[in-house]
């Protein structure tokens, strides 16, 4: 006996409709800024494109991509500043938060002086931030006063991104305040009952604290990752200011000082399409962009559902 | 009816980005496909305004530009043309995609006229340049080959930039210019003085490739090295020139000590500022373009320096005399809308003798014809004349056009700046992996 399907009511159908149309901004912003890019990267990454003319060159740019050496090079060090800048933004915002939330009095003007960095422009606050770790600049001045060799922060490629973590640690700003502003939130009565238990501070921190603002954590962790994956300006600003390098016309540069450790991907991306008109291997570094973003966003997100579960047991 | 409509969303999304791919819009027809109005003289074209865009915009320079369009305005009164400055490649490429493009673009550098000549970007000069009867020997030949393509010839000079040496009397004690590089060498260490703890005070010549116009560019033509074999491959790796210039560069970075001459370079003023280290006296001589002249008549009067070509190999005196040129292009881009128009204007401003003074003496850059050369009406002084010379000699050089030309220039100066801090361990490997990464890059852009 065949299964005959009954047509869905006529008021199913109008929902439906009226839905859609409910959602169609989202779905024309959707299509317009997210599925249509997509597909265009996709497509034009199977041709050779200089932004005029296309020519159907089937995988050569993804095997170009497998002998790049400088998109191997931006890879590691987006990778780099993904496992280590980050988690040290996250922890030093965290810390200073927690710190504030410690102290007794001047609270405002703390938050305030560790705010204000978040404040200046980003290319201005990263040109004074490499004219102060400058070789003979004041913070080595300083440092040589002990008789310390000091480093030549943004001029040593060992140097270099553990400088950027700092300028990005300097800048937390945003980050402390989201903590700030979770910790605050976390119940009173719930570190009380946990004193009179005889939990001590580390305890409570990781009992109580640490599960109420996994959510912030989370949020902060994801957009982190994100935002290092798509780390431009201030490793773009730093390298060229400590090469000394000015970008003027027919200035030879290469993006990524001192030895392509400053380089990451979106630099790489950018300059590959437009300094070098390679779009059509511009589009495979940027769907490996994508695709790095999609695969950190889903750990995380398992990861920090996994906690979640594991707290509410 | 949900269904129907997300196939018809799916269809649309589809087509569109299948369309993707036509950039720009066409706009009047293309230069050379009508005959020539009036032959060369063109005097009958129809009124028309026009657009030029240049990248040029201090005050000085944007009169200058505006002094030097005043006799094609005199010679065609019914086009009217409008001057867009300080304008960028990056802004002229967007532009033509979008279909807005302006009558006629120029350019600071010519790292880009082969991708533009290739992709269409901008028309095609040559049929245009049969139809009016230009005999373009009137030009150098470095400024031909920096302006054509594989045939296409889509841009002309306007102006060109030559590279000298510049040195401080007071700081040369009395020495001459070096020729060669072996004397270039020990005049540096006779100049250079250092404190008690060996810090650079002044430094004679910085050999950094990192230095301000210390490219790879610029200084290849001290040595003779190529960039491309005839088959357009690298010739990095395989040209000797380009070992002689490593060997003997390192030489002099290994006598001042990589790290001191990093801390000293570090420590100096920027290259576009009154602070100049030049002007300051912390370096007796430097390699840089003959623009400097100007400069310095603006931010360091009371300088006292002299000017000469840069030295060379010592195996090859021959090459005394040339040195690097380049300078700034301008055409007329795909979907101009009175393409015959800019034109005209194009040739009178890369043709005609007054206009190509009258830029000259306002800008002190090098004027591109021979006829503009020798020009009573050009302001000449020995400083000056030092970077005529340079730019007439006929082994002057330039960076051939390559559609690569950004990246392959890139990548020499990336390897440089590990060559010169002692990071590169077998040249010969390195070279060769320098080859590979050009000829790479150059089979990826269908070369």
């Amino acid at each position: 006996m065949s299964t005959v399907h009954a047509a869905p009511p006529r008021w199913r159908r109008g929902e439906g409709l009226k839905a859609l149309l409910w959602m169609s901004p989202w779905l024309v912003g959707f299509a317009v800024f997210f599925a249509y890019p997509l597909a265009a990267t996709v497509y034009f990454s199977f041709y050779r494109y200089d932004l005029f003319t296309l020519e159907f060159i089937g995988l050569d740019n993804y095997r170009y991509f497998l002998v790049d050496d400088r998109a191997w090079a931006s890879i590691k060090n987006t990778l780099w500043l993904v496992v280590l800048m980050v988690p040290a933004q996250v922890l030093f915002g965290l810390g200073v938060a927690w710190l504030l939330t410690r102290l007794k009095s001047g609270v405002g003007f703390f938050r305030t002086v560790f705010y204000l960095p978040s404040l200046i422009p980003v290319v201005a606050g990263t040109v004074s931030f490499v004219f102060l770790l400058n070789p003979s600049g004041p913070l080595n001045q300083f440092i040589e006063l002990f008789g310390i060799a000091a480093p030549d922060w943004f001029g040593d490629k060992d140097w270099s991104k553990p400088s950027l973590t700092m300028l990005a640690m300097w800048g937390i700003g945003n980050t402390m305040m989201i903590f700030l502003a979770a910790l605050l939130d976390v119940p009173k009565h719930l570190y009380e009952a946990a004193a009179i238990d005889g939990a001590g501070a580390w305890r409570q921190f990781r009992s109580i604290t640490l599960p109420t603002i996994s959510p912030v954590l989370m949020f902060s962790t994801v957009t982190g990752v994100i935002y290092a994956l798509q780390y431009f300006t201030q490793a773009m600003i730093a390298s060229r200011v400590a090469a000394g390098v000015t970008d003027s016309p027919g200035s030879s540069f290469v993006p990524g000082y001192p030895e392509l450790s400053t380089l990451t991907l979106a630099q790489w991306l950018f300059h590959v399409g437009f300094r070098d008109f390679s779009m059509g291997y511009a589009c495979v570094l940027a769907l490996l962009l994508f695709a790095f973003s999609t695969v950190f966003t889903l750990i995380l997100l398992r990861r920090f559902r996994a906690f979640d579960e594991g707290g509410d047991r | 009816m949900h269904r129907r409509f997300l196939t018809l969303t799916l269809a649309t999304l589809t087509a569109a980005a299948l369309t993707a791919c036509t950039a720009g819009t066409e706009g009047a027809p293309a230069l050379g496909s009508r005959p020539n109005p009036s032959g060369s003289a063109s005097a009958a074209l129809p009124a028309s305004a026009i657009e030029l865009w240049h990248g040029f915009s201090a005050p000085g320079e944007v009169k200058a530009f505006e002094d030097a369009i005043a006799g094609f305005r005199t010679k065609f009164p019914q086009i009217t043309v409008k001057l867009v400055k300080g304008v960028q490649d990056a802004q002229i490429t967007q532009a033509v995609r979008g279909g807005k493009a302006p009558d006629i673009a120029s350019s600071f550098t010519t790292d880009n006229v082969a991708q533009w000549c290739r992709s269409g970007t901008f028309q095609d000069l040559t049929p245009v340049i049969k139809q009016d009867g230009i005999d373009l020997s009137v030009l150098p030949e470095v400024s031909r080959s920096y302006t054509e393509y594989e045939g296409r010839r889509c841009v002309m000079p306007l102006l060109a930039d030559a590279y000298g040496l510049y040195y401080n009397r007071a700081l040369m004690k009395g020495s001459e210019p070096p020729k060669t590089l072996s004397e270039l060498t020990e005049l540096t260490k006779k100049l250079t003085v250092r404190d008690a703890e060996g810090n650079i005070e002044v430094a004679g010549f910085i050999p950094s490739f990192q230095y301000y116009e210390n490219s790879a560019s610029h200084l290849a033509p001290m040595v003779g090295a190529t960039w491309y074999k005839p088959d357009g491959t690298s010739a990095i790796g395989s040209d000797p020139a380009w070992r002689e210039l490593l060997r003997w560069q390192k030489d002099l970075v290994d006598w001042y000590g990589y790290d001191k001459l990093e801390k000293f370079r570090k420590s100096l003023g920027q290259e576009w500022s009154a602070d100049h280290p030049f002007y300051k006296g912390k370096v007796a001589m430097v390699l840089d373009g003959e623009w400097r002249n100007a400069m310095i008549a603006g931010e360091a009067k009371n300088l006292d320096y002299g000017t000469a070509p840069l030295p060379v190999s010592d195996t090859k005196p021959d090459l005394y005399g040339s040195g690097f040129t380049a300078g700034t292009v301008i055409g007329v881009p795909k979907g101009a809308k009175n393409p015959q128009a800019a034109w005209e204007l194009v040739k009178y401003l890369t043709t005609d003798t007054s206009a190509l003074v009258t830029l000259s003496n306002a800008l002190r850059n090098v004027p591109t014809t021979k006829a503009s050369l020798e020009s009573p009406d050009l302001d000449k002084d020995p400083n000056f004349q030092t970077f005529l010379d340079i730019f007439a000699h006929p082994k002057t050089s330039t960076v051939p056009a390559n559609v690569n030309s950004t990246f392959n220039q890139d990548a020499v100066q990336e390897f440089l700046g590990r060559w010169e801090k002692g990071a590169v361990g077998d040249l010969d490997a390195e070279l060769a992996k320098v080859d590979k990464r050009l000829d790479d890059k150059m089979k990826l852009s269908g070369g």
